[in-house]
């Protein structure tokens, strides 16, 4: 439609933008919470997973002498603005998904987003237990446990050396 | 009783331009609580307000909600503003995603040293006349509707417009190639709610200033 992609051929549309998409998908598969007041819940944690997964898909294309400051605002972000906020929700309710006692995208999104935070540290869930409870949990979801083997769809991070060829994809020769 | 919304933000457009028109649209009053100096945002960050630590905030409905979209969707569906149907909303997400990358680069113009800005305007004018626009012409002449989606007044049209006077204050005739948004345009700026909202007075915000420009860049630390 606007001459970019994502685009999903689905339910004879062709959808683009993500965020239509996964809203969507999400209300297809009631993955969307149960009214709106869940709903407004679950679009502003996941609003603020997709600042954070911009923050980190951004990594690899930042310029060499700005990188290691770039990374280390983007650790910081994880752990003093974002994880926390996602920690306090699952220790307050006591329940094991975020929004409604039941799963929804918000729970899909952060485990995707708290796997992507652990591509850029290894340890960045240390201070975060509850976290990793929730991310050993909701990985073992059969469909997502599936997702996570080997032979998935599942794609792996951006490498640097692969910047150029998706570059030129999007931009033309440089 | 509820109160009326209370909108928390700078005394600019921004990210919250597009909620006010949302709910002025919808006909809601809403109150508005200026975040003027750094002390302010510190505040409101301090008290546990923010959840994320940013604005836009938007107390309603007994919420503290952040988050430009998740607002925005949540007024949209209370008001009957989001269509009928899960089909609908797709395509209203859709329509609102291309305005709201639209006005994006509008939004951070003012920011950008004079070299950069050039080079912008001239790209949003470029995509506002090849990628934006054309879409939302071809949409209103495929089904004759005087609606974006589903023959009925939702978001996508109230951004739209949002969105159409922007891009003519980058360039006054930038639609000269699209009569069907010209008409469009006059049409629902003729909305009771709406023709109300664009009247001097209102909580409309003018495009920024100089001095709002520093002042932003103060409070926000860039």
């Amino acid at each position: 439609m606007f001459q970019q992609v994502p685009m999903v051929e689905m339910d004879g549309m062709k959808l683009v933008q993500c965020r239509a998409i996964c809203n969507y998908i999400s209300a297809k598969h009631n993955l969307y919470g149960k009214d709106l007041k869940e709903r407004v819940l679950i679009d502003m944690y996941v609003e603020a997973i997709l600042d954070l997964n911009e923050l980190i898909m951004r990594a690899p294309v930042q310029p060499a002498d700005k990188k290691e400051k770039y990374m280390a605002d983007t650790v910081d972000k994880a752990t003093n603005r974002y994880f926390p906020v996602f920690e306090k929700a699952l220790k307050d309710h006591g329940k094991d998904f975020l929004v409604g006692n039941q799963l929804s995208r918000a729970d899909v999104q952060l485990l995707e987003i708290i796997l992507m935070a652990e591509e850029v540290k290894a340890d960045i869930l240390a201070k975060f237990p509850v976290l990793q409870s929730f991310k050993a949990r909701t990985s073992k979801i059969p469909t997502i446990k599936k997702f996570l083997q080997p032979g998935s769809p599942r794609k792996p991070p951006l490498e640097v050396k692969d910047v150029p060829k998706v570059l030129k994809i999007f931009y033309g020769d440089q | 009783m509820a109160g009326k919304p209370k909108l928390h933000y700078t005394k600019g457009r921004g990210k919250m331009e597009s909620i006010r028109w949302l709910l002025a649209a919808a006909g809601v009053e809403f109150e508005e609580d200026f975040i003027e100096t750094k002390e302010d945002l510190e505040k409101l960050r301090n008290d546990g307000s923010l959840l994320f630590q940013q604005v836009p905030m938007v107390e309603m409905d007994g919420m503290k909600m952040v988050q430009t979209r998740a607002i925005l969707s949540y007024i949209a569906a209370k008001h009957n503003l989001y269509g009928k149907d899960l089909k609908e909303r797709a395509w209203i997400d859709m329509y609102v995603e291309g305005t709201t990358d639209l006005m994006g680069m509008i939004m951070y113009l003012p920011f950008q040293t004079a070299e950069v800005k050039e080079k912008n305007l001239a790209l949003i004018i470029e995509r506002a006349k090849n990628r934006y626009f054309p879409v939302y012409e071809k949409a209103l002449k495929d089904h004759g509707h005087d609606y974006l989606v589903g023959n009925k007044l939702s978001w996508a049209d109230i951004h739209l417009l949002e969105a159409i006077l922007m891009a003519e204050e980058c360039q006054a005739d930038i639609l000269s190639a699209f009569p069907l948004l010209q008409a469009f345009k006059g049409r629902i700026s003729n909305i009771p709610t709406i023709k109300k909202f664009l009247q001097p007075g209102s909580q409309r915000k003018p495009p920024m200033d100089e001095k709002s420009v520093a002042r932003v860049r103060a409070i926000f630390n860039f």
